[in-house]
């Protein structure tokens, strides 16, 4: 006979539940797991480093060759030679940003609307004077910022990280909440002994075990392909993490402590995350926003979790320079959980 | 033997639009299967919420096993069980797996396995719930509700939809709970169930309890064992029974007569007579054993399963 099981405690028994259901939802598996990092590939290679385009411009089969010669030797400019009709006609299509003709002195045909125009306008001009003998007063060094840690990927990744932390938080607490709340489970387990806070803490328990594997994927994926690494403390990070994702199992707890339906709690969810989207810094830095609604944005759970998790993760902070951001994702974890705990419907 | 284990005085829950319970007084005795019947929506599911503490009245007392639900709560949850009406369980776990969750809710009470063979679930004991027949399911739902080794166990509409095999395993099952010397209360709109399980049953319609005794003292209560059905074109007058032998009452459903008779022999000849007599065609005659079903019809007018 085989070893019978032996009888555990509530919250065990609640929370290893809620971790086999999930797993055995392949559908909410590719949510959670494969698209943030799909996500990140995505956005990644969008974003990746690449040398800055040339700027295409045409010049006119007329035009003196020395000049021809000059601007083909530019590595700022991809040259074209054209006929003046053909070349008038490449402009105003947007096929080149900029068109020289002339014969005596250089004519810049261009519209100044564009922006490239202004750029292609000042490396021509700055070829053909140079072609023409001007002597430069004096040679500029250039410094490139393509450090690791202040590329637009360093930026992106810890954003993408809170934004999964967020939705996936949301998503399946919400989700798992109002569907046991619709097919009465809720009201049948508030029909035994079993401690309502205990079914609660199981939920925030089961995420905090799917969010070490949701982070690590993204973390680890990054780390490999696009060189992103965490500078600060591993520990500080994961500290951060657990906190933010606490805040937003609470968060969407309080959404769905009395949702009565599928549409509800979808709706719900969306007018409170959508503003966090597109407010909290994910994909852009939120300082665009007016001064006046900074305080405003800075309140918000995911933003205090992105500017944590950017600190800790591309300047190294220490857990005391992100201490007024766990604080704020502290205050949003123990308000939600309580007042989730006391309005929630169980019937 | 005969300490209530459950009382409730005068209880009262008023919605906006339905008295659901309007006034309901039931002790149920230690040991006892204590059956509440009537037509759905007759009040018996908010009446046995009420008792299990899951809906709270609006007036009228409870006391369950001696405890009331605003002092006790948890420990009166300790000790009874309950099936709902239409709980779903989670679908993605295994019958097993069900069983030890709620089996960690209660201090004591059977190791799951023993539970699950005692219902004859053992070979679905790794089936995902999702896949089990309604019966099964069923047979689960109440093992979760016997998990705690209760002293009370709550069944609302236990075989509503089942095949009649699944219903007599499920009778099964609660026969088996009482000779361990457990009470039950159940709500059913099957008279054949209220007759086959209960000790005491009371028949409850729009939020009343309209009668309360044992199945032989509520077919009794009709003081005639047996019942004409039958109809005639064109209908009789129910002064035109008047005179049958033994008659005590009838009831019209539609154009059909219910006739409440002491004897076949000497009624159902007499009743032909008449119909020859007032030259009408007989169109249906048939005749059964006075049931639950009868006296619910007597009392309201109406039958358990109308909708």
């Amino acid at each position: 006979m085989s070893e019978r099981k032996p009888i555990r405690h509530p919250l065990v028994e609640l929370t290893g539940v809620r971790l086999k259901e999930f797993l055995r939802e392949p559908d909410a598996v590719f949510w959670v797991f494969a698209f943030p990092l799909l996500l990140t590939v995505a956005l990644g290679f969008a974003f990746r480093e690449k040398p800055p385009d040339r700027i295409p411009v045409g010049i006119s089969a007329g035009a003196s060759k020395q000049w021809i010669a000059a601007m083909q030797k530019s590595p700022a400019l991809q040259v074209r030679v054209y006929s003046p009709e053909e070349g008038r006609e490449q402009l105003r299509r947007g096929k080149i940003s900029l068109f020289v003709e002339g014969t005596a002195a250089p004519v810049y045909r261009l519209d100044p609307t564009r922006p490239d125009a202004r750029t292609a306008r000042v490396e021509v001009d700055d070829t053909l004077q140079g072609g023409a003998g001007r002597r430069d007063v004096f040679s500029a060094k250039e410094e490139h910022v393509q450090e690791q840690g202040s590329r637009y990927i360093d930026f992106l990744v810890p954003g993408l990280i809170g934004m999964n932390l967020m939705g996936t938080g949301m998503w399946s607490i919400g989700f798992a909440v109002v569907n046991a709340r619709l097919k009465k489970l809720l009201k049948r387990m508030i029909a035994t002994p079993m401690r309502k806070s205990d079914f609660l803490l199981a939920q925030f328990l089961s995420r905090l075990v799917f969010l070490v594997v949701e982070v690590a994927v993204v973390v680890i994926f990054a780390r490999l392909v696009f060189g992103v690494a965490i500078r600060g403390s591993f520990a500080v990070f994961a500290l951060v993490c657990f906190i933010g994702g606490s805040a937003f199992a609470g968060l969407g707890l309080l959404i769905a402590s009395r949702a009565r339906t599928l549409e509800a709690i979808s709706g719900l969810m969306n007018v409170v995350m959508m503003p966090m989207w597109i407010c909290s810094g994910v994909f852009f830095s939120y300082e665009r926003f007016p001064d006046a609604v900074l305080p405003f944005i800075r309140a918000l759970p995911l933003t205090a979790l992105n500017d944590a998790l950017r600190a800790v993760m591309n300047d190294g902070a220490s857990l005391a320079a992100v201490a007024p951001q766990l604080i704020n994702l502290l205050i949003w974890t123990a308000v939600t959980y309580v007042v989730g705990l006391k309005i929630f419907r169980w019937q | 033997m005969s300490e209530p284990v459950i009382s409730c005085r005068d209880l009262r829950k008023h919605y906006p639009d339905v008295k659901a319970v309007d006034g309901i007084d039931l002790e149920v005795l230690r040991g006892e299967c204590f059956g509440l019947l009537g037509p759905n929506g007759a009040g018996k599911t908010t009446t046995i919420e009420i008792l299990e503490g899951l809906n709270t009245p609006d007036g009228g007392e409870v006391r369950i096993l001696g405890l009331n639900w605003r002092d006790d709560e948890r420990e009166i949850r300790e000790r009874i069980g309950v099936s709902l009406q239409e709980t779903q369980l989670a679908e993605k776990l295994t019958v097993v797996e069900t069983l030890h969750m709620f089996r960690s809710f209660y201090r004591n009470g059977p190791h799951p396995d023993d539970l699950l063979k005692s219902l004859s679930l053992d070979e679905k004991r790794n089936a995902r719930v999702g896949k089990l027949s309604g019966g099964q399911k069923q047979r689960l739902a109440v093992a979760c509700a016997l998990v705690g080794e209760p002293d009370i166990l709550f069944l609302d509409e236990p075989t509503t939809g089942l095949d009649p095999q699944s219903r007599l395993q499920l009778w099964d099952v609660v026969a088996s709970y009482r000779r361990r010397g457990g009470t039950v209360l159940l709500t059913t709109h099957y008279m054949e169930e209220a007759e086959r399980l209960c000790d005491r049953i009371a028949i409850v319609d729009h939020g009343k309890r309209i009668a309360l005794g044992t199945p032989q003292e509520l077919i009794a209560r009709l003081e005639a064992p047996h019942i004409i059905e039958f109809e005639s074109i064109p209908p009789l007058d129910e002064s035109d029974f008047a005179g049958l032998p033994g008659f005590h009452g009838a009831t019209k459903r539609g154009d059909r007569w219910l006739l409440r008779v002491d004897s076949l022999a000497a009624s159902v000849p007499q009743l032909l007579g008449t119909v020859e007599a007032r030259a009408a065609k007989l169109e249906i005659l048939s005749t059964h054993a006075a049931t639950l079903e009868d006296l619910f019809v007597a009392l309201t007018g109406r039958e358990l399963r109308d909708v």
